[in-house]
């Protein structure tokens, strides 16, 4: 019992370090990718290729005057960075990183907790984050800051909806919430994208929403809000929102690759005759590699696509993506009773009318 | 009208058919073109480390040329001053001293000759102004600093020095010279 309590403990601490270093090195990334595809180069000073420019920029940033105006909530104002950061390194905790791994004469799986409602868990805490911002905007004492909140806010709260009836879909096809049942089920590349195509494209548009991110970065808005909720921000406690918006990038990305790419599963992983913790460890990388894949991918719409207005965003979400959801989710129930039984279906029809 | 591009596109309020309106192939689209630009050949100079090549007539800091013993040009007739839009060039003029004829080429000189460098917009009217040849701007910048007074350059950074003259015979068209020199 005990070997396993410090193998998790292990795990934790692994796997918040790296959520870390990717959201630090996101940022990195961030400015890389935005200028390449601007035919310029980029940070390049700091150490080769400008590796360490994120080290540079964390320095600046606690280095920085620490400044709470006049006229704000304190308390609030402090809180509303620590929840959104508070809340953006706790998703992490069920999404499964790799298969199972035997060492020490202990068999144990690479996450840290497999819930059997992990996606719920995800959700619920995703909902959690608005009030970091809602708290952080309101407690500026700002009118942009406000702006920013009560649009990031109402965003999150319409977009949230769109993509819970998204993940149903999957949740209904797979037949469980757990995560790692979900990734499971997905082994020999039944990859979910394939078959629920549609809630992928709903999820993704709404996970750009939930993470504040072009086109949907209407809580920051550089160039109407002049940063929205963070407005008032500085030092670490801009820090933290800017960081935390990279970890929930990051989380994003995963729950992207876990719900509809297979997550740690790879083509022809049974039939290449491996031993099971080579399987494993091959499988962590093909996810960190999905994951970045996709961390690349919300970096390349953020620097394609401008930002959309306000009643677009919302016309958007409530008159096409929830509708869209639920004839999604209608189909994938019609399907699944016709696959379990057709001759069952044609009885039901006939009742319903 | 002749349009300037071939690309200009007559605007149309016509509804937007279905593929349209979902914008997804317009957003394949514009993703696209954004991964071609990945590839592209990049624009940026890193300047420190790499400089664009400058003309020989480029028209940044001033220089007061010494002449070929080593004897300043410069006269102090004010010419340049006037001349200045910007009004950048501040001298004091002073008489020149027995034995001193090594140093000043005429009987006056600047005691002081001062130009604000964040006053100056580099037009070179000073250098078209000067009687003497005294003036020209060069092709080297005038860097940058953190103190505003630092940017009054004084004679101590405007004479050139002998061991290290600086060319400015691609400024000098010989019709000028001979303009200037003979009337």
């Amino acid at each position: 019992m005990s070997t396993l309590l410090i193998i998790k403990i292990v795990i934790i601490l692994i796997i918040f370090t790296i959520t870390l270093v990717i959201a630090m090195y996101s940022t990195y990334m961030e400015r890389k990718v935005a200028a390449v595809m601007q035919d310029r180069i980029g940070p390049d000073r700091a150490g080769p290729w400008g590796i360490l420019q994120p080290l540079a920029d964390g320095g600046k940033m606690f280095f920085k005057e620490d400044f709470i105006p006049k006229k704000s909530e304190k308390w609030l104002f402090i809180l509303g960075p620590g929840i959104a950061m508070f809340t953006a390194c706790m998703t992490g905790a069920v999404i499964p990183w790799g298969g199972t791994v035997t060492m020490f004469g202990e068999t144990f799986s690479l996450q840290i907790a497999d819930i059997d409602i992990g996606i719920l868990y995800i959700l619920a805490f995703v909902s959690i984050g608005v009030y970091g911002i809602m708290i952080g905007g309101w407690a500026s004492n700002n009118k942009y800051s406000l702006y920013g909140a009560v649009r990031a806010s109402s965003q999150m709260i319409s977009y949230e909806l769109a993509m819970g009836l998204a993940i149903l879909a999957v949740v209904m096809s797979t037949g469980s919430l757990s995560l790692k049942d979900i990734v499971e089920s997905q082994s020999g590349g039944h990859w979910n994208v394939i078959y629920q195509p549609l809630a992928f494209l709903l999820f993704i548009v709404c996970a750009f929403a939930e993470c504040n991110r072009a086109p949907f970065d209407l809580a920051e808005c550089e160039t109407e809000l002049i940063g929205g909720y963070h407005t008032e921000y500085s030092s670490m406690k801009l820090g933290f929102f800017l960081f935390a918006e990279y970890i929930n990038m990051f989380i994003s990305a995963a729950v992207i690759s876990v719900l509809f790419f297979g997550g740690y599963n790879f083509p022809f992983m049974h039939e290449l005759g491996l031993s099971s913790n080579a399987i494993t460890f091959i499988g962590v990388g093909v996810f960190f590699a999905k994951i970045i894949f996709f961390i690349f991918f919300f970096m390349w719409v953020r620097w394609t696509l401008p930002r959309f207005r306000y009643d677009q965003l919302m016309h958007l979400g409530w008159k096409s993506l929830i509708p869209l959801a639920i004839i999604n989710l209608i189909i994938t129930g019609a399907w699944l009773i016709f696959k379990d039984d057709p001759s069952a279906t044609w009885s039901i029809l006939k009742d319903s009318f | 009208m002749k349009p300037l591009t071939n690309r200009s596109k007559a605007v149309s309020n016509k509804k937007m058919t279905f593929l349209e309106r979902i914008y997804l192939p317009a957003i394949i689209g514009g993703m696209w073109i954004t991964f071609k630009h990945i590839f592209r050949k990049k624009a940026t100079v890193k300047y420190p480390d790499q400089e664009r090549p400058r003309s020989d007539v480029y028209r940044g800091k001033h220089v007061l040329k010494r002449d070929d013993k080593g004897a300043e040009r410069c006269t102090a007739c004010g010419l340049c001053a006037v001349a200045c839009p910007a009004e950048a060039i501040t001298m004091v003029s002073a008489e020149r001293q027995i034995g001193e004829e090594n140093l000043y080429r005429e009987e006056k000189y600047a005691a002081v000759y001062e130009i604000n460098m964040l006053r100056c917009i580099f037009c070179g009217l000073c250098e078209e102004a000067c009687p003497k040849e005294a003036i020209f701007l060069t092709p080297e910048l005038v860097i940058s600093n953190y103190e505003r007074e630092s940017f009054i350059y004084g004679k101590d950074k405007l004479v050139e020095s002998m061991d290290n003259r600086i060319d400015v015979s691609k400024r000098q068209e010989p019709l000028v010279i001979s303009k200037k020199f003979n009337g």
